[in-house]
């Protein structure tokens, strides 16, 4: 599903790679913890995922796909196979929890019908039903992380990409949107966690690889933080 | 359902920038007058080149001292020169009587000059009014011949006076024209921040960048087109108060200028600033909204 084939990103400037001939495979289906210090180099990795950098040397492969060589205009729809879940939730503060999905789907396109029918549905699953006409001033952060993992969600991506999705949340808060995530991934989705949240990867004990300075240092599975 | 999106982003959007709106539409107006302006004086000059062309004789002023001879023999090699259409002899009763047409209103002038004062004169029309030269260098030795003069060397400066006008008002144009750009320019950027959060939501959920982009770029052809329109307005305005209004008099030296000429300036004011206003909308988006 994911394949990094010696990839090497340095950024103009740095004095040293912020990836240094990372060789890592992820399968379908698979929950994978990426855990490592602040500037290991776990933010390059899911930008390069994204396609927002692109690496110095080397491959990215996502979805049978080469990244690397990918022409700009294909990008957008390449973006549609990968769900992503930020740190700060990256809502639109003006827009309810419901418009919020929504927007996602009629932005690519997508008909008010197929919204009306699907948006419901996964802010379910999330379990915010009943919590649909809320803007995101009127929801805790945990609420609102689960409406920015709908959005993610709702196009049903073959990849969720999540980003230390329980920075802002308290510790019982990360918990439920851990099985959250969870339950996505017993979906089918390949699930793609970057943490420093230590707590979390030593309860879920799934794969687990450790960042240091641009290398792996460690993939173990059902893994602890260490 | 993507029409009325992009159409409520354009509106909500010029709406909400409204007083910069309101000067890249004044902006692109001006400018696009110019342009009209420049278009219209282009397309009366050559008008008047044609029918002046077709009008304007060489006059062959002869000598006072002339005698029928020599006049006949002008007159003859005239006529059978083969850069000649026309040949016309004007005696110096006939020289007098459009003398006095010419300057009705300077009775001074005309009680000075007696009709034996004024030349005799041939009046020449080439097949082609360009070949001027030719006939001047053939004859301006001959005897009996005063002086040649060329009536397009007079029109020439008109032409040259109307050709000043409209560099004047390209230039104008251009000028305006960079402004205007740099207001779109200006608008956009303020638009693309003011939507930031959304283009980046869209971006991250793999909208293509056609979506993303039709809205600003709309919003600039929008401001572009009324630009325009109201450029059309004033050049309308400005042929029915002032050509055919208060500078009619000049109607008499320029050729009178046409509705039709007025309203082709219509579709290509309107095609200039919304080009312009596309082109650089899309350019300002490709700096600000990066894939």
């Amino acid at each position: 599903m994911i394949q990094l084939e010696h990839v090497t990103k340095t950024y103009p400037k740095a004095s040293r790679p912020s990836l240094d001939d990372v060789s890592v495979g992820i399968e379908k289906g698979e929950f994978v913890f990426f855990i490592g210090p602040s500037g290991s180099g776990k933010s390059t990795f899911v930008k390069l995922l994204l396609h927002e950098v692109t690496p110095t040397r080397g491959k990215v492969i996502v979805n049978q796909r080469d990244v690397t060589s990918m022409r700009s205009w294909k990008i957008p729809s390449f973006r549609r196979s990968i769900g992503c879940v930020f740190q700060d939730f990256r809502l639109l503060p003006n827009r309810t929890a419901y418009e919020n999905v929504a927007f996602a789907l009629e932005v690519i396109g997508k008909s008010k019908a197929v919204a009306r029918r699907v948006v419901p549905e996964v802010l379910e699953l999330v379990g915010l039903g009943g919590k649909e006409h809320r803007y995101p001033n009127e929801l805790s952060g945990g609420e609102q992380q689960r409406v920015a993992v709908a959005r993610a969600f709702v196009n049903r991506p073959l990849i969720l990409l999540a980003d230390e999705p329980t920075g802002n949340l308290d510790p019982d808060t990360s918990i439920e949107i851990m099985r959250l995530l969870d339950r996505i991934n017993r979906t089918g989705t390949t699930v793609v966690m970057v943490t420093h949240d230590s707590n979390i990867v030593n309860q879920m004990r799934r794969r687990v690889v450790e960042i240091d300075s641009g290398r792996i240092v460690r993939d173990q599975p059902r893994g602890v933080y260490g | 359902m993507r029409f009325r999106y992009v159409l409520s982003e354009v509106l909500v959007g010029l709406w909400r920038n409204v007083t910069m709106t309101v000067a890249m539409i004044i902006t692109m107006a001006v400018s696009l007058t110019m342009l009209g302006a420049s278009f219209v004086l282009y397309r009366q000059v050559d008008q008047m080149k044609t029918w002046y062309y077709d009008r304007i004789e060489v006059s062959i002023f002869l000598s006072k001292d002339i005698t029928d001879a020599q006049r006949q023999n002008i007159d003859a090699s005239l006529t059978g020169d083969e850069l000649v259409r026309s040949v016309e002899y004007e005696n110096k009763e006939q020289a007098y009587t459009k003398f006095r047409e010419l300057y009705a209103d300077a009775p001074d002038l005309l009680s000075a000059v007696k009709p034996d004062q004024l030349p005799e004169s041939f009046r020449v029309k080439l097949k082609d009014p360009q070949q001027y030269q030719l006939v001047f260098d053939k004859y301006k030795n001959t005897e009996g011949i005063d002086d040649i003069v060329d009536q397009r060397k007079l029109l020439n400066k008109i032409f040259d006076i109307l050709g000043a006008i409209q560099t004047m008002a390209l230039v104008a144009a251009s000028i305006m024209a960079v402004a205007a750009l740099m207001l779109v320019g200006n608008t956009i950027q303020v638009a693309a921040y003011s939507k930031r959060r959304e283009v980046a939501v869209m971006k991250l959920v793999g909208a293509s960048n056609w979506f993303i982009q039709s809205p600003f770029v709309l919003e600039a052809v929008v401001a572009g087109v009324v630009g325009a329109v109201l450029a059309f307005v004033g050049l309308v305005l400005s042929k029915w108060l002032l050509i055919d209004g208060s500078l009619q008099t000049l109607n008499q030296l320029l050729t009178p200028v046409h509705w039709s000429t007025i309203f082709a300036t219509l579709p290509l004011m309107a095609a200039a600033g919304a080009l312009i206003s596309a082109v650089t909308a899309w350019v300002t988006l490709r700096f600000y909204i990066r894939v």
